[in-house]
């Protein structure tokens, strides 16, 4: 009886997608980001390509790990075809670093200028390019409209276009298929050798449209994502999750 | 099939190109001047002046004494260059080939090119016809060789045909100053009473050479047509460069857009049937009060795409005053390249089409912030972190060498690295806390060191030995201390990035 239900709201759910504008996707085209719990918070069960997505950071340090969960994000979209733009009035990004996030860095072209609302013209006029497989900007202050004309853009050229706010003035909503927030996590050494072990991160997803918020602790770890289960914190054993979901 | 050359030769040059510039000079005596060794000498006089006596070398004071009313003018350096340039640039219509011979004949070679006006005879007159009417005295010369055809030119009978194979005989009365000889030698032999060229045309070549040198005898055998000479064409200048005249002045900015647009595709469907691309290219337009209001624009990659280019005037074209209006538009394409298809490719996996998109799109982003807000990076073999990037010239660079991924590098990298208070072990142990910004980072886990030494043939100072720490809340920062624990001064710690 309760799996009836279930099934019932689940046909339901996926009759409501299409009617919303969300086109399911064939699983030819389906973008795969090495990591299925965040997949499946999403609605069609799949990363969302194509969109704006919005993040969030408050220190240097969550800047810091954005940055570069974005670019592991992007060495997903990149791999299968092509160039990214990296827009930015104040960039601090070490090119030389990002290999180490799976991008080969010179397929990344920088746009360097000096105010928020030149960074917003020239990711718009990039985000009409469809060429481009994805375009970040790390833009501080954004409004509505603004969000909306850069959303039309990707609905057009389903380029993937990213927001990065570092410490924004007011927490406005924009037009954004998700709003993330990544803070670093302590790392955990191999078998109790010193040193600094593989990048962690908490990813929360802090909204998504027509999907379930959710947030992961990640461990970025030789070129892919894994999940972390912290020992100390039971958590719903990710098995369970991929059944459910 | 034997080569046809025609020498044009324009005896007063200057002074005709005076005349017509100045047609009251026509009947006046005057002379071009220069200074030469502080005193000014005529280099150039009319036929009335060289009547009274003037000639080139004179004294221009000897020459008032002569002939008071003698007119003198500035000869300019380089005048007389620049006229029988483009008299050789004219002179494209009767042969694809044609030379300059300074300081002022022509050479063409007309091999082939006669028939179209019927016969050489007709040829000749054409060209006559033509310079005289522009007010120019020309005696032509025609021969197989450009050497008979000089000779002729400027020695024989007025605009002398030569056939083939009559090439001795039209020299042998000739002087020998027809052979383009340098005046000492032939001063040389004029002086042993060789005063035409049959004089010694006959004399044993080892004692030609003996007496006046290897140049006669390439002189003679070039003019009988026993060596072969060559000539340096002139290749006139492509212009790029459209027009647009407005019958009444244009004002308002959709106007000039019509204007520009007209003048974009004239002169990409130019560019395109000759497989080029436009990388400059600078719209001019003349205002109805004389000034000239111009907006430029350049591309990342030639190209003849007249909508982008369009696009890349558009945001510029507010910025012209066109006051009480324009009245001509010129759009100039300074530079132009060739449009080579194999090189259209970008990072090799692309189409052609799609690249020229991101082009496109750079080109755009550069025309409004100016190119240098374009960065891509290649790395460079430097272990120094400011170093180990350069920037790369053009969108297609490739690196010469491979990213570097054996040490963690820092996600975000300090363009100046800052100050921190670090409490530390010595001698090279990771610190223990840090303090940054007014706040304290306790250190839980640490890795390094590892030392970066300067580069002594680029910069000197201290080295670097770099720490990658992380604090009890997970953030994880790059840390160097600069330079080595000594007695008497604590070495300073800096933070340069932060990793993710």
């Amino acid at each position: 009886m309760l799996s009836n239900k279930s099934n019932i709201i689940d046909q339901l759910q996926k009759a409501i997608l299409p009617l919303q504008g969300v086109k399911s996707l064939s699983s030819a085209n389906r973008l795969d980001i090495g990591f299925r719990p965040i997949e499946l918070a999403f609605p069609n069960n799949s990363f969302p390509t194509g969109a704006m997505h919005e993040f969030i950071s408050e220190a240097s340090e969550s800047a810091a790990a954005t940055n570069a969960f974005v670019a592991a994000l992007l060495s997903r979209i990149i791999n299968k075809s092509g160039i990214c733009l990296w827009v930015s009035s104040s960039r601090t990004l070490f090119p030389a670093a990002m290999e180490a996030f799976g991008i080969t860095p010179h397929r990344l072209i920088f746009i360097d200028v000096k105010k928020d609302t030149e960074a917003l013209w020239a990711m718009e006029e990039a985000l009409k390019c469809e060429r481009l497989a994805a375009v970040v900007g790390e833009i501080r202050n954004i409004n509505l409209t603004a969000s909306r004309k850069l959303q039309l853009a990707v609905e057009k050229s389903k380029v993937t276009g990213f927001i990065l706010r570092h410490h924004p003035p007011n927490l406005n909503p924009v037009a954004a298929v998700s709003r993330w927030k990544i803070n670093s996590l302590p790392s955990k050494p191999e078998d109790g050798l010193p040193g600094v072990g593989f990048t962690r991160w908490n990813v929360e997803l802090l909204k998504v449209r027509n999907g379930k918020p959710g947030s992961w602790q990640i461990e970025w770890a030789g070129n892919q994502f894994q999940q972390v289960i912290p020992a100390d914190v039971i958590e719903m054993p990710l098995q369970l999750v991929r059944q459910t979901g | 099939m034997s080569k046809r050359y025609v020498t044009i030769w324009f005896p007063q040059l200057l002074t005709n190109w005076m005349v017509r510039h100045q047609p009251l000079l026509k009947n006046i005596p005057f002379a071009f001047s220069a200074p030469v060794h502080g005193r000014m000498i005529i280099t150039t006089a009319n036929t009335i002046a060289a009547s009274a006596g003037i000639f080139p070398g004179m004294a221009v004071a000897d020459a008032k004494a002569i002939l008071p009313a003698l007119q003198v003018s500035d000869d300019k350096p380089g005048q007389v260059i620049k006229l029988i340039m483009s008299f050789g640039e004219w002179c494209i219509r009767y042969t694809p080939i044609t030379a300059i011979d300074p300081p002022d004949g022509l050479i063409l070679d007309a091999s082939g090119c006669t028939h179209l006006w019927g016969s050489e005879q007709h040829y000749l007159i054409d060209i006559i016809k033509h310079l005289n009417h522009f007010g120019y005295q020309v005696k032509l010369g025609m021969a197989d060789t450009i050497g008979t055809a000089w000779a002729v030119t400027h020695f024989g009978q007025n605009n002398s045909i030569i056939s083939s194979g009559n090439e001795s005989a039209a020299l042998l009365e000739l002087p020998p100053e027809a052979l383009r000889l340098e005046p000492l030698i032939t001063e040389k032999l004029h002086r042993l009473g060789l005063k035409t060229i049959s004089s010694f045309i006959s004399m044993p070549r080892s004692a030609l050479r003996r007496r006046f040198g290897k140049s006669l005898l390439l002189r003679l055998d070039q003019a009988l047509g026993f060596e072969m000479e060559h000539i340096e064409p002139i290749h006139p200048l492509e212009i790029w460069q459209e027009k647009l005249v407005c019958f009444d002045p244009i004002r308002t900015a959709p106007g000039i857009e019509i204007a520009l647009k007209q003048l974009l595709e004239k002169i990409c469907h130019r560019l395109q049937k000759e497989e080029k691309g436009l990388r400059t290219a600078t719209l001019k337009c003349h205002r109805v009060d004389g000034r000239i209001e111009q907006i430029a624009i350049g591309t990342n990659r030639a190209s003849y795409n007249a909508g982008h280019l369009f696009k890349l005037f558009e945001l510029k074209i507010n910025t012209i005053a066109p006051d009480l209006g324009i009245e001509l538009f010129v759009l100039e394409a300074a530079k132009v390249e060739d449009i080579s298809a194999l090189q259209e490719t970008l990072w090799g996996e692309a189409n052609v089409i799609e690249d020229l998109k991101i082009a496109e799109l750079l080109d755009r982003i550069s025309g409004r912030f100016g190119a240098n807000s374009i960065h891509r990076f290649l790395p460079d073999e430097h272990y120094w972190p400011e170093r180990s990037l350069k920037q790369a010239s053009t969108l297609t660079e490739e690196p010469t060498t491979q990213w570097r991924n054996d040490q963690r590098r820092p996600i975000q990298l300090l363009s100046k690295p800052e100050p921190v208070e670090v409490t530390a072990p010595v001698p090279d142990y990771p610190p223990m806390s840090f303090r940054y910004k007014g706040k304290l980072h306790n250190i839980k886990k640490a890795d390094g060191p590892e030392r970066i030494e300067r580069e002594w043939w680029l910069d000197s100072g201290l080295p670097r030995d770099y720490y990658c720490v992380e604090d009890e809340e997970g953030h994880r920062y790059w840390l160097f201390r600069a330079g080595h624990y000594d007695d008497e001064k604590l070495p300073a710690w800096f933070i340069h990035g932060f990793f993710a």
